[in-house]
């Protein structure tokens, strides 16, 4: 069946219309598109509401989150009044409200290596918004084997790289990345944050490049990176190439079927909380050891905006990174109690501190764990 | 002189500055000066094998190293290297 635009449709993509470059014939294939977007998050909330409001005929989502108070500061296609809500009702809602002519599909579940290529086939070009490696490991090499743009934006901090990889030969994301690093190297945006428009920018920047593929106009960012500084205000190009002996998209490649990105990424299939551990303390214990004036020194490891943010009173702050130097300021002959946020970087002081010779224990939990369960004023973040 | 882009996640470990501006014939001349001035750096560059990591990529001006000749890559007055490393963004894994 042909293809047309409706009188509304004309009126509403009159500004794409008059465009040479689209056009009816540019807005027809925006409409006969389809595009993945892979994440409703800081880079899918912007790509979602322009793609859609640009008139592309179908997107798909692909999400299993729900909505938290800490999204709000960038994902933007999600309300205040959204929190609790699944990211894809959330996202679908707002998507339907900018563009009733968009068909939107919903695909309520974690991509894994069983499912990826049914989902992905159904679509022309596949947007990455994820914000883990083994997910960006497996997207590319699901878009390889099908044969699929994947448009990639990745950000942190203040930093954003974006590219559009496995385009008609150009290179992918192992051609760049042969492997990830390993776990809790690379600090996460929980961990790291980000400036809440950095996404936007990035997002914004996948957003065009899918809309050019579409369109066949212009200069792909194919076999160029971009970096984007938002300090210092700079876009930065480099050039990439496909690898030749690339795994996936080289001359001779072995991977030639989804693998298991979880353990290629060395990272636990489930995100277990921290093993308990012989020796460490329960908030509580730590509360009533300060009232009862026991002879102990509490540390907090974390980054000094971190003890802006909130604090333990009776706490000395010495960041993790210092604490190897910092090791005279603390009295051998007492136990230190060390905690951060939530009990990781606590535990990698209180081995180091084992290490020098002090007694020590970690506190369960971190600051967390003491909002919880010892003063509901400390606040989380 | 060459100027070295340190990227935001390795600035902790290297004085918190995002450029720093070292003497030497070859990038691994260069990066060798910039590992030795900041100690920490150089496990978050290299392996224990003294070979740089797989996912820290090296260019000098806009091009890889890995498709010039590698560390050995002649570095000229007023080059550009930086070290790019991957990036995943969003959620915690710690």
């Amino acid at each position: 069946m042909e293809v047309t635009l409706s009188k509304e449709e004309i009126l509403r993509y009159s500004r794409h219309l008059i465009i040479p470059e689209v056009g009816m014939e540019g807005q027809l294939k925006l409409k006969q598109a389809s595009v993945l977007l892979i994440g409703t998050g800081g880079l899918g909330a912007p790509l979602a509401l322009y793609l859609t409001a640009a008139g592309v005929g179908r997107i798909g989502l692909v999400d299993f989150d729900v909505v938290d108070f800490t999204n709000l500061q960038r994902q933007v296609i999600h309300f205040t009044s959204d929190v609790g809500r699944k990211k894809l009702d959330s996202a679908a809602a707002k998507m339907r409200e900018i563009n009733p002519f968009v068909q939107i599909d919903l695909h309520e579940t974690a991509l894994t290596s069983e499912n990826a290529l049914d989902i992905l086939k159904n679509y022309d070009i596949i947007v990455d918004g994820t914000d883990n490696f083994p997910t960006r490991y497996l997207v590319n090499d699901a878009c390889v084997l099908l044969n699929k743009p994947n448009v990639y934006g990745s950000i942190f901090r203040f930093e954003g790289q974006a590219t559009v990889f496995a385009y008609e030969g150009g290179p992918c994301y192992r051609c760049l990345y042969p492997e990830p690093p390993p776990p809790g190297l690379v600090p996460s945006c929980a961990e790291g944050g980000v400036l809440g428009i950095l996404p936007g920018t990035i997002g914004l920047i996948q957003a065009t490049e899918t809309v050019k593929l579409i369109l066949k106009i212009g200069q792909p960012l194919v076999g160029r990176l971009i970096l984007y500084d938002a300090l210092a205000m700079k876009f930065r190009e480099l050039k990439l190439r496909r690898n030749p002996e690339c795994p996936v998209c080289g001359d001779h490649p072995t991977v030639t079927k989804l693998i298991d990105y979880h353990q290629f990424c060395g990272v636990p299939q489930q995100q277990e909380a921290p093993k308990p551990v012989e020796g460490d303390i329960d908030p509580i214990e730590v509360k009533a050891r300060i009232d009862h004036r026991d002879n102990f020194q509490l540390i907090d490891v974390r980054e000094p905006h971190e003890y802006q943010i909130a604090r333990i009173p009776t706490a000395k702050l010495i960041p993790l990174g210092e604490l190897s130097k910092r090791l005279s300021e603390l009295d051998p002959s007492v136990e230190i109690v060390a905690h951060c946020k939530s009990g990781v970087r606590s535990a990698k002081a209180v081995a180091l501190l084992k290490q020098s010779g002090f007694q020590a224990r970690n506190m369960k939990g971190g600051i967390l764990a003491w909002s919880d369960k010892v003063d509901a004023s400390v606040p989380k973040y | 002189m060459a100027k070295v882009l340190i990227p935001t996640p390795l600035r902790q470990f290297a004085g918190k500055q995002d450029t720093v501006e070292l003497t030497g014939m070859t990038v691994g001349e260069v990066l060798s000066g910039l590992t030795s001035q900041f100690g920490e750096l150089r496990k978050h560059l290299y392996n224990d094998e003294g070979k740089l990591r797989s996912y820290v990529n090296v260019y000098l001006n806009d091009e890889d190293i890995r498709y010039l000749d590698k560390e050995s890559s002649a570095v000229k007055e007023n080059d550009t290297i930086s070290i790019v490393p991957s990036i995943a963004g969003g959620a915690s894994w710690k």
